[in-house]
Order: structure tokens, then C-alpha cells, then sequence
């Protein structure tokens, strides 16, 4: 291959302490310095500590946040149980193997690629700087071969080293070395001159998400950890300290999301976050919220299932239990942020569009846009402000659950006088007294149904772009993998259509139908086995035409040539 | 309101046209106010109850019950020239768990008949005359303070005497009053 | 429900025009008096206090109430509350139901509640039986007592409600009795009073599926010593307690839980560290 290259992805591998993960996250820092846009994303074996472990980054001069087809490089400071992640890091002819020789040969799988190896002794030459570490060399090398310049790979380094002084000056000798070692290679893969500079984030969807709720208005937050949310409290904890709010640990998911209700009882935007195991516990109290109308975003953050399943890896497979996860006719919002700085807004919409609902509102997030890091264009931040529809004080024969045409009733406030009321998840009256009258139940339900139904959510229920008559259909994080297919199956000359829907719930049929005007053929994508979405979309939507599906079940993600390819092979058929 | 109803309100209006002075009779009779307006409040509870146990001829007997004890405390209130309760009686503590005229929530069964209620009526009535004869013989009142409660005391006798009359005229209880051949029935 | 004005306000106040559906005899009329005339005491206004409670008979206690109410799901009234009273500490939050739904499904919350110290007060009215559910043992129910889901009694050992909130953290401790409803007004207003968690339990006959708990009343007894605040001369005590002393038992010292950061920064203070 020949550069300059749009997009260069790089793996660095290693175990027992290489610090791959930190020289990782030095290199995409590097690379956001530098003016690229681009990503990182990880992988680990189960121990929790000294395990294998490989840290991608990917460059581009475009904004992405999803995987390229291939590496150019895969380097390791070990080669020790790397084939764990052979089906990760598709490498071939035209890639680069960079390994230390005194470490042994590559695995086979890798040894076989087809791929270039080539030897650089890391340890050795971090050895020969003092205090200098291999996995500082690797980031030179890398950043060398990608066409990283010095400047910005020391900044990197020095916003990363805190101790400074002797340490950094060793971190920064090792680079320079690494660097030195690019250069004596005959090969190379140096990106195309960065894109006009614009304001940009280094963020993970995780942190974006927090960021989007507190956008959107929440103060409290309830928490239980669970892989591969925890990082999104995390980041919350401080920063409601920061602004103004409260998170509490829970002891159990039970107890998170009932505090989460009982704080937005008390006039206050909540929002607890969680994986499949733990929303598959909320279920319940969620139903809750629906019944008494109370305001609550729960993000899910997916993960491989079912049960326990894969806590460390991605997959799109909880959509059935958040649309129908709830016992009774509950309806409710489900939001799917497209993208990992989506994350922001789409969080921020889903605060938005519980509080005005006053229902609960489930964000699908999964573990590869929650836990990888990007460099992404600046989200607009302003903050939404109060949404929630509130009763005055002294509102003479108030009743909570009063029927309007929108659905939505005033809520009243604990504190504010003349206006008090029990919020009940047994059926009611408008009053909100419990009533086991069928006209109430059927009352109450069309209420809850219209609020939603009726409901004019905007231009923000899809990300639809591009034309022809053939559609591809998602949701969630496969969504670069099919923006990037259409750009090259255009290049092709096959003109396709993207249909990426973020309200998940209250389904939009008449907007669904205007997007695919027109369309013969549409190819539904998604990171499940047993097609959820597709039968999802069948169920709820007409489709046009012919309907295929492209679906895998968790954790390799999409890559664009495979949707691409399968696109032309459609069209041509 | 019955024919007891009215007659148990004479005696107490007769005996007293008169603003007794003293802090000590204030207290006191405060304290009679008290006990009057929560028999009162829980007379009406029960007649609630009642009512939503499908109950409704002591539903309806609870609600003179009532009104009669209404009666004696705004007697009380006109007595002393109170506009309103003079507060917060329902702090005052007691002898006993409740005031005296005051019948535990746990003698009520929802299948009462009129005769129950009014044994119940009787049931205060005695615990009331009960208190003030006490009162009354208790040397460390002052003597207008035991004056009062003694007849206070005989008026509650005279009570429990026009209850006992009426009980004289309503069906005793059957003997199978509190079958119910349903099991209990709800959840939730 | 909506309250009258400011003329001063009487127990009858707090009372909501929402009749009970308890059955005629049932100890939770004593205790929904004892918190209407506790709350008068306090000179609480009713806008001013929230009673969460899950599901069971003594959980339908807030719509009979003119406060401010949450009737949530089964055995989840503590974390509702809690996340209630730390997202707004300017109410005052009383938490109420039964024993199943406290000591049983509510257990784990119940034990992280008396750790975490939120100041809430729970009250549980406890008749040692599943009422709603018509008449199943509960935690508290006595290991011999036959019923249909278990004939001949569970031989389980009965669950000791004081001793594990003692052993958690709760700040004070305290039984009532609702034969005597004055008394149980006193222990929630002090209850209320006293900051951190406060755990009333009150025994509360059940009329209908236990009547054997008519004898109750010639059982219990004020409680022989004064409360203590020494967590191990509670900790005999309530070891040894045969679950009729009433009043309070212990009074601790406990600092409230306090959730860190009173912080007013702007959003954009937040962002610094994302900024490329």
C-alpha cells in the first residue's frame, strides 16, 4: 500500500504490565493534537492484572468512530496469548507485524497473515535509556509510522506523565527513540495532511453521556456498578459535586432505580445507568414510573448476552427487553445514541423527553461506544433547562392524573402547598386515588398511550441521509461501519441510503415511510442473533419491498467492507 | 337526632351558665373538651369504617353517636367562651392509652350490630364518668375543679342511662352475628 | 386531599378524605393516628412531608394522609426514600408499611438503610403476618404458627427487626404498641425529631388472620430501662428482648448522612478536561 492514507489503524499488544493501555491512550491523544480525528478502543483477557491486553487506535482525516476494515500495524511488546485477539485485529498483506525478537515469534494466526514482520528490540532500547519503558518506544514507533509529528507525540506524553522531571524525561528519550526506529523502516503508513482544525472533544461515550444528562438537567444520580457502565458514574460523581447534585451507591440495581424514582418524585431530574443484568432487575420499578408518571432515564450500556454473558464486550442484543421488558402495557421511551459523541445529545434528549413526558426514558448505549475513546467535533452544550409541566400552589380540585389531550398533566412538587397527592403504581383515577374501574384503567391507559403517540418528536427521531432505492436500516454503533460502507459503495456507483433511528420508541411510522420513499430494497444491520431490530421493524413499521437482514451476534463489530460488499452484491443481483 | 340524642344534652346545659375563673378550671375543662371532640372524631372514623364495610345502620348510630359528642364539646366551648379548640389538646397525654370517652379502634368488627355500638357507647361512657369521679375525689384539685367533675360525673351517668334505655329498644345481637361464610378476599 | 389553610393545624389536618379500607379493628388506624397527631405536634405543614411506603395493607397508609405520598412497589419504599430525601433534605420523609414488605423482600434495603443514615423515619406496623396477601408467615411470624403455605408452622427462626437495625447503623430505635396511639405519637415525633435513621416499629394486630393477637395488649410493657446510646448495651439488650418492651430503646449519636459537594459551577467548567 502507498499513502498518503486517509485512515491508518494501529494495535499495540502486550502483557504483565507493558502499559499498552496507557501508550495507547498517549497515541490518540497524540493524534487529536496533531488534528486527526480518531479513536481507541481495548481488549483484555479475564485477569486483573498482568493479563494480555491490545489497545487500537485508529486515525483518520474524517470523523469516525467506528473500526476500518484492517490494521497496517500490529506491534507487541510481547507476543503472550495475543491469538486471543486474532479475530480483533484483521490483519494481511500489506500490514505491518512489528515484534521484539526476544520475545519470541508471533502467534500463528498472525505468523500466517500474510502480513510483513519486522523485528525492533523495545526492550533493549528501553533498557538503554534510563528509567525508559518499551511500551514508550512502541508509541514512538507507531506514531512515527503513522506520520505523527514529535511535537505532538511529546505533548501527549507530557500532559500523560504527572510525575515529571526524571520520569518524563526518560518517557520522552524513549519516544524519540522509537520515533528513530520508524524512520530506518523501509515502510511506512503516513496519514494525509489533518482537516481544517475545529473545536473537539477527547471523549469517551460514557463521559459524554454523563455530560448530556447533566445537560439535560439532572442533579441526582443513583449508582451500582456494573461492567461496562461504571465509568459513566464515575465520571458523574465528581462532577455533580462539581455543578451542584447528589449521587448516591446503591446496594443493588433494586435500589438504584427506586431511588432514582423517589428523588424525580421530589421535583429533582434522575437518571441511574446500568448494563443488561442490571436493567433485566429495574424492569419492575421502571414499570413504575410509567404507571405514576414519573420522569426517569435509565442508560443501558450493552453488553454481550444473555445473562452474564460477555461483561467485557459489545452487542446490540437488550433492545427486545427495553422495548418490552416491562409487564402491563407500559409505554415508554427508548433512545439510541448513533454515534459516541451521540451519546451526548441523545442522553441530553432522553432527560428532555422524559421530563416533558414524564415517563421513563431507557438511552441503548453499548460497551464499544461507551468504553472507547474519540476524538469528536465539540457537542453543542447548552443546557436544556426545566421541562417538567409542574402544578401551581393552591390549585383548587387538583388531580394529578387529570386526562388532556396532550396526556401530559401538571405534576405537583412535595413542598409546594394546596396541591398534594399520592403517586401510585396502582391503577387510578384522575385524582389519583386507585380505582379498579375498567374506565379508569381504559382512561389511564389511553392517557399514557397519547402522551406518547402524540408526541411531535422532530428531525431528531433518525440520522437519514444519502438517496437511491436501497435502504440500509440500524441503530446504535454499527452506524459508522454502514456511513463509511455508503461512501465507498458510492464510490461504486451503487447510491444507498442510511436510516440510522435513535427514538427507538414511540415508534415514528409516518416518518419511517417518508425516509424509505422510494425504496426497493432495504438491508437491516445489527449486532444481535436472533434479529431483534428486524422483527422490530417488521412488527411496528411497513417495509418496503424486499427486506434482508445483515446480522451478528456480539463482540467483533461491523467493518465497512463487509456491509459494503454486501451491498453491491445486492444491487447487482 | 333521636330522642336520646336530645335528651342527653339537657342536663350538662342546665347545671352550668357560668364562666368558671381559675387557670385550674380552664385546664380542667380543656381537658373535657378534649375528651368530648376525640370521641367525637372517633365516633365519626367508625361511622366511616362502617360505611365501607357496607355496615350502614351503625354506620348510621356512629354518626349520632357523633353529633351528640359534637354537641357536649361545643358546649364546652360556649360554656367558656372559647371561639375555637384552645390548643393543641391532642398533645394532652392521659392516664390511659386514650382519653377516656375514646373507644379503641380495635372494638369495632365489621359486622357489628347497633346493639355492639351502643356498648360500646356505654363502654365510654362509664371510663368517662370513671375519670372525672376521680378527678372529683382526688383532694389535690382545688375544690372548683371537683366540683365541676362531679357533675360532669353525674352527667355521664345520665348518659350511660339513656344509652342503656336505648339499647333497651334495638334488636339484640343474633347469635351468629359475626359469620361471614367468604373468606377474607384482596391483594395486592 | 388538598389541605386547608393556615388555620392551626390539628391531627384531623393530616387526615385525607380517602376512607381506609382496613378491616374495623385493625391496629394501622392507631398508627395512621399517631403519625396525623405526631406530625401536628412537630407543627409540620402537610405540603411539607412525604410518606413513602411499598405494598402491603399498612403501605396504603399515604393517600390516607393530606401529604404529599409515594405507594411504590413491593419492598422498595427505603431506596425511594432515600433518593427523595437526599435530592430535596428540606422534607421531612417518614417511610411506612409492613413486615413482609419491609423484613422480607425489603430486607437488604433495610439493612443498607440503617447504614447509610439518611434522616428519614421508618415506621413498621408489624403483625407478624402477609395480610394482603391473606394470611401467609412473615419473617416475624412465630416459627410454630400453622397456616396454608405452611401447615404445622415454617420452623424458621423469626426474623429480629431491632437487633439488625442496631447492628446496621440506625440511630434510634423504637417499639410502640397501637393499642396505645398517644404513645406511638410520641415516639414518631421524637423519632422525626432525632436526626439520621429512625426505626419505630409498632406491633399492630392483624383482626383478621391473626385474632390470637388480641392478647397482645396484656403483654406488652413500657420498657424497664431508659434508652441508651451505648450501641453495646443496646446490643444486650435487644439480644435478650422478647419483643414487648416498648418505648425507646436506643438513642445514638450517629452524624446524618450528608451526600458530598454543595457546588455551583457552570457546565462549561465541566468540559475543560475533554478538550482537545
Amino acid at each position: 500500500m502507498s499513502g498518503p492514507f486517509s485512515s491508518v489503524s494501529v494495535a499495540l499488544a502486550g502483557s504483565g504490565g507493558a502499559g499498552v493501555m496507557t501508550a495507547g491512550n498517549m497515541l490518540l491523544e497524540a493524534v487529536a493534537v496533531a488534528g486527526y480525528y480518531g479513536l481507541m478502543t481495548r481488549s483484555s483477557g479475564p485477569q486483573i492484572r498482568g493479563g494480555e491486553a491490545v489497545a487500537m487506535v485508529r486515525a483518520a482525516t474524517f470523523p469516525t468512530d467506528g473500526p476500518d476494515d484492517a490494521f497496517h500495524v500490529l506491534a507487541a511488546i510481547d507476543w503472550q496469548n495475543v491469538a486471543r485477539f486474532a479475530d480483533e485485529i484483521p490483519i494481511g498483506p500489506g500490514g505491518l507485524l512489528v515484534g521484539d525478537p526476544a520475545q519470541g515469534e508471533p502467534p500463528e494466526h498472525f505468523a500466517r497473515s500474510g502480513a510483513r514482520l519486522v523485528p525492533v528490540p523495545f526492550k533493549a532500547i528501553a533498557k538503554a535509556i534510563r528509567g525508559a519503558w518499551p511500551n514508550m518506544v512502541a508509541l514512538g514507533l507507531l506514531g512515527g509510522l503513522m506520520g505523527i509529528g514529535r511535537e505532538a507525540l511529546e505533548a501527549a506524553v507530557t500532559k500523560a506523565t504527572r510525575k515529571g522531571g526524571e520520569a518524563l524525561e526518560a518517557n520522552l528519550a524513549a519516544v524519540r527513540a522509537g520515533l528513530a526506529e520508524a524512520a530506518k523502516l523501509d515502510v511506512s503508513f503516513p496519514l494525509a495532511a489533518p482537516p481544517a482544525r475545529s473545536a473537539r472533544w477527547l471523549v469517551t461515550g460514557n463521559e459524554a453521556a454523563g455530560f448530556g444528562a447533566l445537560a439535560g438537567g439532572v442533579r441526582f444520580v443513583a449508582a451500582y456498578p456494573i461492567t461496562p457502565a461504571t465509568e459513566l458514574l464515575e465520571w458523574m460523581s465528581p462532577a455533580l459535586a462539581k455543578v451542584g447534585g447528589a449521587l448516591v451507591q446503591a446496594e443493588d440495581e433494586l435500589a438504584s432505580i427506586n431511588m432514582a424514582l423517589g428523588a424525580s418524585y421530589g421535583g429533582v431530574p434522575a437518571l441511574t445507568a446500568t448494563s443488561g443484568p442490571g436493567l433485566a432487575l429495574m424492569t419492575e420499578a421502571i414499570g413504575l414510573g410509567v404507571a405514576a408518571e414519573i420522569p426517569i432515564v435509565v442508560v443501558d450500556v450493552m453488553r454481550t448476552g444473555p445473562s452474564t454473558g460477555i461483561a467485557t464486550k459489545t452487542e446490540q442484543a437488550d433492545l427486545n427487553i427495553a422495548l418490552h421488558g416491562l409487564h402491563g402495557d407500559a409505554p415508554h421511551v427508548v433512545v439510541a445514541p448513533n454515534s459516541l459523541a451521540d451519546c451526548c445529545a441523545a442522553t441530553q434528549w432522553a432527560v428532555e423527553l422524559a421530563e416533558t413526558l414524564q415517563v421513563p426514558a431507557i438511552v441503548l448505549s453499548d460497551q464499544y461506544l461507551g468504553q472507547a475513546r474519540g476524538v469528536v467535533e465539540r457537542p453543542e452544550c447548552r443546557e436544556s433547562g426545566p421541562m417538567r409541566l409542574v402544578a401551581p400552589a393552591n390549585g383548587a380540585g387538583y388531580r394529578r392524573y387529570a386526562v388532556t389531550p396532550s396526556g401530559v398533566s401538571p405534576m405537583a412538587i412535595p413542598g409546594t402547598p394546596g396541591v398534594t397527592y399520592t403517586a401510585d403504581g396502582l391503577e387510578h383515577n384522575e385524582r389519583g386515588t386507585p380505582s379498579s374501574l375498567a374506565a379508569d384503567h381504559l382512561a389511564q391507559l389511553e392517557k399514557r398511550a397519547r402522551k406518547l403517540a402524540g408526541f411531535d418528536c422532530g428531525e431528531r427521531w433518525a440520522s437519514v441521509e444519502g438517496e437511491g432505492d436501497l435502504a440500509v436500516v440500524t441503530f446504535g454503533s454499527p452506524t459508522a461501519a454502514v456511513r463509511e460502507a455508503l461512501t465507498r459503495a458510492a464510490a461504486d456507483g451503487v447510491r444507498a441510503r442510511l436510516v440510522s433511528i435513535r427514538l427507538l420508541s414511540p415508534a415514528q411510522p409516518a416518518r419511517l415511510a417518508q425516509a424509505l420513499e422510494g425504496v426497493r430494497r432495504v438491508l437491516v444491520v445489527e449486532q444481535n442473533h436472533s434479529g431483534q431490530f428486524l422483527r422490530h421493524l417488521r412488527s411496528t413499521y411497513e417495509l418496503p419491498g424486499e427486506v434482508e437482514s445483515l446480522r451478528r451476534p456480539g463482540p467483533l463489530p461491523f467493518r465497512p467492507g463487509e456491509i459494503h460488499r454486501r451491498l453491491i452484491e445486492w444491487a447487482r443481483a | 337526632m333521636t330522642n336520646s340524642g336530645r335528651k342527653a344534652n339537657k342536663p350538662r346545659a342546665q347545671a352550668r351558665r357560668r364562666r368558671p375563673a381559675s387557670k385550674a378550671c380552664e385546664e380542667f375543662m380543656a381537658r373535657a373538651y378534649a375528651m368530648e371532640r376525640d370521641a367525637a372524631e372517633r365516633y365519626t372514623e367508625f361511622a366511616d369504617q362502617m360505611e365501607v364495610h357496607n355496615n350502614l345502620e351503625v354506620a348510621k348510630l356512629f354518626r349520632q353517636l357523633a353529633e351528640i359528642e359534637g354537641l357536649h364539646a361545643k358546649q364546652i366551648l360556649e360554656e367558656m367562651g372559647w371561639p375555637q379548640m384552645p390548643p393543641p389538646v391532642y398533645a394532652l397525654q392521659w392516664e390511659t392509652p386514650e382519653p377516656p370517652e375514646t373507644a379503641p379502634v380495635t372494638e369495632l368488627h365489621y359486622r357489628m350490630q347497633p346493639w355492639h355500638a351502643l356498648a360500646l357507647a356505654l363502654r365510654n361512657e362509664e371510663r368517662a364518668e370513671k375519670f372525672l369521679a376521680g378527678v372529683a375525689r382526688s383532694p389535690k384539685n382545688p375544690p372548683e375543679v371537683r366540683k365541676l367533675a362531679a357533675e360532669m360525673a353525674e352527667e355521664e351517668r345520665e348518659h350511660q342511662r339513656l344509652i342503656r334505655e336505648w339499647m333497651q329498644r334495638v334488636p339484640p345481637p343474633d347469635p351468629d352475628w359475626s359469620r361471614d361464610p367468604d373468606p377474607p378476599f384482596l391483594g395486592d | 386531599m388538598n389541605a386547608p389553610d393556615t388555620a392551626a393545624l390539628t391531627p384531623q389536618s393530616f387526615k385525607s378524605d380517602i376512607k381506609p379500607v382496613w378491616c374495623p379493628g385493625c391496629g394501622d388506624f392507631s398508627v395512621l393516628a399517631g403519625i396525623t397527631r405526631a406530625l401536628a405536634m412537630l407543627g409540620l405543614r402537610p405540603e411539607q412531608v412525604a410518606i413513602v411506603s411499598g405494598i402491603g395493607c399498612s403501605s396504603r397508609i399515604p393517600a390516607y394522609t393530606t401529604c404529599y405520598g409515594f405507594h411504590g412497589v413491593h419492598g422498595r419504599a427505603l431506596p425511594a426514600a432515600t433518593g427523595l430525601k437526599i435530592a430535596r433534605p428540606d422534607l421531612t420523609v417518614l417511610v411506612a408499611g409492613g413486615d413482609g414488605d419491609g423484613y422480607s423482600i425489603g430486607g437488604n434495603h433495610f439493612l443498607h438503610a440503617c447504614r447509610r443514615n439518611v434522616d428519614l423515619t421508618y415506621v413498621v406496623m408489624d403483625n407478624h403476618v402477609y395480610g394482603m396477601t391473606k394470611g401467609q408467615p412473615s419473617p416475624t411470624t412465630e416459627p410454630g404458627w400453622s397456616s396454608k403455605l405452611a401447615p404445622g408452622g415454617t420452623g424458621v427462626r423469626e426474623f429480629h427487626p431491632l437487633v439488625i437495625a442496631l447492628a446496621s447503623g440506625a440511630n434510634f430505635i423504637a417499639r410502640g404498641f397501637s393499642g396505645d396511639p398517644n404513645g406511638c405519637a410520641r415516639l414518631i415525633a421524637e423519632a422525626v425529631r432525632h436526626p439520621g435513621f429512625s426505626f419505630v416499629e409498632i406491633l399492630s394486630p392483624c383482626v383478621t388472620f391473626r385474632p390470637d393477637q388480641r392478647a397482645w395488649k396484656d403483654l406488652v410493657r413500657p420498657a424497664p430501662v431508659a434508652p441508651t446510646d451505648d450501641p453495646a448495651r443496646a446490643a444486650r439488650r435487644l439480644m435478650t428482648d422478647d419483643g414487648f418492651n416498648l418505648g425507646v430503646l436506643y438513642k445514638g449519636n450517629r452524624p446524618p448522612y450528608a451526600p458530598a459537594g454543595a457546588g455551583r459551577a457552570p457546565l462549561a467548567e465541566l468540559v475543560k478536561e475533554f478538550e482537545v
